[in-house]
């Protein structure tokens, strides 16, 4: 029997895309910069998030015109961006045929209180993370894929190295724990009982995990990789800093070369200014995007 | 016996378990003087422009089109392996077949369903993401399993073009013919014996 939309093929869907790198862009001409320099997937929106936290007010599911039109310049997958909890926009971008949806933080979110149910789409998910509890909830609801959160448009990998960090020890922790444990565990993560008997199964999560929210350099990416992320996000990174193709293709080199530090400090010479990053220190509680969802 | 995954991009770590379990040792191939190491090499699922982009980038394309030992092309692999490549240029080549890409349509289409193949005596649950699918194909290239009239599977000497993902199931049988085949190709060229 001929089967779509399981598990198998969405998350196998984020299998394939590891090692990658998955840029923002708004734009063909960017989609089409992107693909030339090796991207895994393009990820189409209104505005990278450095300009949304610029421009205030309500983020939105970008303009249906700009999803078709990058989906139309690139063979590579197109992901859309989809408001938490916002039922009909995942349902407009799984309709216009994206590849992906990214239910995220960086826009203004449209529940507070519930995430999608992602298991009743066919088409896959993507979810922000910031530990392992929430990692497994949105595991649970049916996300085929992960991110950190990080903090999206500020440029600084600090958040993005510290999720990274958290999910990992406490999948470390989860596989060591005896049979026992897992349902105190379970209680005190707020994470479902299945997900964590999964976790253990396999000795690792069930779906690919990327890093995310900050990575503005090469050496951030590869510091990612070295981390354990099974391949990047790269938001305002690319498109705000002064060469886009130049500093595409570098990022692209040193996520799959992330331990030949010679070929990094190469690729990294002469691509011009990443783009000015912000102290998280600086942001007020509220404007911070990482806090968003549950 | 050692085989190599092609390990730029893609899913690189479910090749090495699948190598694993048929009881030979995988090698994550990132440079092309490891291709001499190898016994056989796998191509493995991705994306086709990126694993290009990377090939070229670390000059690697000779010596993957010279290499002459068993390789199996999955998904993205195919690409690469074609002749032809539907509206773009020919990457490393060698398998006499058409290739056209995303051709059973996008993510939403992607699809699990069981396949029947030439050889195997029961059927091989084979699982489609964005999949290639080969059109036509040169004369000494034997189909091994079609799937609605599109051409997926095949077999030329020592190459297996494959455009579904074998590595994502518990299933070895794909795996154990590219074994079968190393196997063969020892013997034929005891020199290449490591």
């Amino acid at each position: 029997m001929v089967q779509l939309g399981t598990d198998l093929v969405k998350r196998g869907m984020a299998q394939m895309q590891k090692g990658g790198v998955i840029m923002d862009v708004i734009n063909a001409e960017q989609a089409k910069i992107a693909e030339a320099a090796g991207a895994v997937a393009v990820m189409a929106l209104e505005m990278v998030p450095s300009d949304i936290r610029k421009a205030g007010g309500v983020a939105r599911m970008a303009d249906p015109r700009i999803v078709e039109e990058v989906m139309n310049a690139v063979s590579i997958p197109v992901m859309a961006k989809g408001r938490i909890g916002h039922i009909v926009e995942a349902r407009i971008l799984e309709s216009m045929g994206v590849d992906y949806i990214d239910e995220s933080e960086v826009l203004t979110p449209a529940d507070e209180e519930y995430h999608l149910l992602k298991n009743e789409f066919k088409v896959p998910f993507v979810c922000g993370c910031r530990d392992l509890g929430e990692a497994a909830r949105r595991i649970g609801e049916g996300a085929s894929m992960l991110r950190t959160k990080g903090e999206p448009g500020t440029g600084n990998i600090v958040e993005a190295v510290r999720h990274m960090r958290k999910v990992n020890a406490q999948v470390k922790q989860i596989i060591h724990m005896e049979r026992d444990e897992l349902m105190t565990a379970a209680k005190e993560l707020g994470a479902p009982y299945e997900v964590l008997l999964e976790i253990q199964r396999l000795k690792r999560l069930p779906v690919v995990n990327f890093a995310a929210g900050g990575i503005a350099t090469p050496a951030d990416a590869a510091l990612m990789m070295e981390l354990g992320a099974d391949g990047v996000f790269v938001g305002s990174g690319i498109f705000k800093s002064e060469c886009p193709e130049k500093f595409a293709n570098a990022i692209v080199q040193a996520t799959t070369h992330y331990q030949d530090y010679e070929l990094i400090a190469k690729v990294s010479k002469e691509i011009g200014t990443p783009m000015k990053g912000i102290e998280i220190s600086t942001l007020a509680p509220e404007s911070r995007m990482q806090n968003r969802g549950w | 016996m050692k085989i190599g995954v092609l390990a730029l991009q893609g899913a690189v770590e479910e090749h090495l378990d699948a190598i694993r379990k048929i009881g030979a040792e995988g090698i994550q191939i990132k440079s092309k003087e490891q291709l001499e190491e190898i016994d056989g090499l796998i191509l493995p699922g991705g994306e086709s422009t990126a694993m290009r982009k990377l090939i070229d980038f670390h000059e690697m394309m000779p010596a993957l089109q010279a290499f002459d030992k068993p390789i199996l092309g999955t998904c993205a692999g195919v690409i690469l392996l074609a002749d032809h490549v539907e509206s773009n240029e020919t990457h490393i080549g060698g398998l006499k077949v058409w290739v056209r890409r995303n051709s059973f349509g996008r993510q939403i289409d992607s699809f699990s369903a069981p396949l029947e193949i030439v050889g195997f005596t029961s059927s091989y649950e084979a699982v489609f993401i964005r999949a290639p699918q080969m059109d036509e194909v040169g004369e000494d290239v034997e189909i091994l399993a079609s799937y609605n009239g599109r051409i997926v599977l095949v077999r030329q000497g020592n190459k297996i073009g494959c455009a579904f993902h074998p590595e994502l199931t518990e299933d070895l049988r794909i795996m154990q013919m590219l074994k079968e085949m190393i196997l063969q190709s020892k013997l034929a060229h005891p020199s290449n014996v490591l």
